[in-house]
């Protein structure tokens, strides 16, 4: 095994794990400010790549530029979601929380199931089998794009929650629920905000997905472990874990596809997953609450 | 006394029910009954102990396996092979809790953990050829016209009196149970875990004996998916789907009490049943529509009726919430 293989699998691990990141970010911002563990989406992802795959069927619009208004429909509907769902289960038990969006998750899988098939479908580009050789390493162009787009994003995000107005108000709200409430934010608001914020972010994740991987209903419940696995890696709650979280997982499953099986890939993340959550429960980059 | 009686009638009713009823409705019922006795054994943990666990699959599916492969590769039979399928299931169960418990992991992370362990061993069964990997493992399909107890084969009302006495045993036990001192200890700890351990009770000890039990019963109910089905596919017995299917009868039924979990399988699996009957009758295909029914009947009843729809049904039938 030469070492340019390995680096190449590196590096398309690396690519591919930073659109991980971003979906996991979405995750990481709604659990961090709604302190709601949505279980619910690796579904409102599938959701994403369905309506990519559907604008590319019909207008031939290439994904990086459908991200824009299919992140913002997501907005709309994660902003109904909370506002009009998850709200009211703001002051339950942490289970029933967890069970109405296992619930909305179900119902998700299995509504697309019936709309679209269980057929994977996918998005060809022009620039899907290009790639760039620099020396002896190959990268492919859409990868590059996805994780450029999916780097862009975030960085959008963390400049939003750390120099907006409106940002500064849900990071109060994340620290200090009380606090936030007596200063006079609408933290009801602010969280349908919040949770429309990590539906965009998943939603421009599912759309550079579609440029790397085939979709089918039934990938959706896997995408959401995946999301688990990288945000408590990385630390539930953390932006930067998250992102950390999705390039070490992304680089651990292409290594265990190289090295092992690669259908043996995702039992990594989930070793990783027991590992970290008994060792060092709150995450890498996470704090201890 | 009124529930006394109540319960007598019911009991009556089901043994009479192979007496007058084919066998479509006795493998829905069946089914109804699988899914009461996991539903019970789930309670255990979520309901009794307040552990929430969405990685029931594990311990059906290391049951099934472990049964149907001494049956398989050794010719040993279901009732021996029972312990192994219990004992495999106790360990794994008090592995988890065990280090579960110790590094202090609770609510959404224990759940997650659990998740994660099922969905771990569902990768590692497709990788174990001896097992059949993901092709699956198939059990000899037997004689289905007289009863053969030993082996487990036999006729459709078999398989019902089988699962029958399984639930009824199961009933009787978390009966039992939640009066015992376990069962108290188990409820304080639900309410609030500090006040539990602060009063003194060995938190660790009584929640681990909860997973062992819960595990126990699951495994139980693996076996006889193994000689009920036939064959068994990684995909399908470890899956995320099957531990949310087991989950669906309690909640609906109402966690924590006695009855919650059998009212609310026998509910569903009743109605899942119509509803899949009446879109074949309309000349439909549609996969998923089972699947999208739960989601819908476990949303509203998360949202309307959280305690399930047992509680208020006992308080109308006059049996208070004693149990």
């Amino acid at each position: 095994m030469s070492a340019s293989l390995v680096a190449n699998v590196v590096i398309s691990g690396l690519l591919t794990g930073l659109v991980y990141g971003l979906m996991a970010l979405g995750l990481s911002v709604i659990f961090g400010v709604v302190r709601v563990v949505n279980f619910a989406h690796g579904e409102m992802m599938t959701v994403a790549m369905y309506a990519a795959v559907l604008l590319f069927g019909a207008f031939k619009l290439d994904p990086i530029l459908a991200a824009l208004p299919v992140a913002a429909v997501f907005f709309v509907i994660g902003y109904a979601l909370q506002a009009g769902l998850i709200n009211p289960f703001i002051t339950r038990p942490e289970h029933s929380q967890f069970i109405l969006l296992v619930a909305v998750a179900t119902i998700i899988t299995n509504v697309m199931l019936m709309v679209f098939g269980p057929d994977a479908h996918s998005v060809q580009t022009d620039y899907q089998l290009d790639s760039w050789a620099i020396g002896q390493i190959i990268v492919d162009k859409s990868r590059v794009y996805a994780a450029l787009c999916a780097l862009g994003t975030t960085a959008g995000l963390f400049a939003f929650f750390r120099f907006s107005r409106t940002g500064t108000a849900i990071r109060a709200c994340a620290d200090n629920h009380l606090g936030a409430l007596i200063v006079g934010l609408d933290v009801k608001h602010l969280y349908a905000l919040t949770f429309g914020l990590g539906a965009a972010c998943v939603a421009v994740a599912g759309c550079m997905m579609t440029l790397l991987v085939e979709v089918a209903p039934s990938v959706g419940p896997s995408y959401t472990l995946l999301g688990f696995v990288i945000v408590i890696v990385g630390g539930l709650g953390s932006m930067p874990g998250a992102l950390l979280g999705g390039v070490l997982i992304g680089v651990s499953e292409a290594m265990a596809g190289l090295f092992i099986d690669p259908s043996a890939k995702s039992m990594f993340s989930f070793a990783l997953l027991i590992v970290v959550l008994l060792f060092r429960p709150q995450g890498l980059l996470g704090r201890r609450t | 006394m009124r529930a006394r009686l109540l319960l007598a009638a019911l009991g009556a009713g089901l043994i009479a029910l192979p007496q007058f009823s084919g066998n479509y409705v006795l493998s829905l019922a069946t089914l109804a009954l699988y899914f009461a006795f996991t539903g019970q054994a789930w309670n255990v943990m979520m309901g009794f102990a307040g552990q929430l666990s969405l990685g029931h699959s594990l311990f059906v599916g290391l049951g099934a396996y472990a049964a149907a492969a001494l049956f398989v590769k050794f010719g040993i039979g279901p009732w021996a092979g029972l312990w192994l399928a219990m004992a495999i299931c106790v360990a794994a169960g008090a592995a988890i809790g065990l280090l579960a418990f110790r590094f202090g992991i609770s609510g959404v992370y224990f759940a997650l953990l659990t998740i994660a362990f099922a969905e771990f061993t569902r990768i590692g069964f497709d990788h174990i050829g001896w097992l059949g990997g993901p092709g699956g493992l198939f059990l000899k399909v037997g004689q289905r016209t007289s009863w053969d107890l030993a082996d487990l084969r036999g006729t459709p009302a078999m398989f019902y009196y089988v699962m029958l006495a399984l639930t009824a045993g199961a009933f009787a036990l978390c009966a039992w149970l939640l009066k015992s001192r376990a069962g108290y200890y188990w409820q304080a700890i639900r309410e609030d875990e500090d006040a539990a351990r602060a009063l003194g009770i060995n938190t660790f000890r009584w929640k681990l004996l909860a997973v062992a039990i819960s595990a126990a019963m699951t495994s139980l109910a693996g076996v006889f998916f193994a000689f009920y089905y036939n064959n068994l596919f990684p995909e399908q017995i470890f899956h995320i789907s099957q531990s949310i299917e087991i989950i669906l009868g309690p909640i609906v039924g109402g966690v924590g009490t006695l009855f919650g979990p059998i009212l609310g399988a026998v509910l569903l699996t009743t109605l899942a049943d119509s509803l899949t009957n009446l879109v074949a009758a309309m000349g439909l295909d549609i996969p998923g529509v089972k699947q999208v029914f739960y989601g819908v009947i476990l949303l509203l009843v998360i949202m309307f009726l959280p305690n399930g729809i047992w509680p208020p049904i006992a308080k109308r039938l006059g049996l208070g919430r004693k149990d």
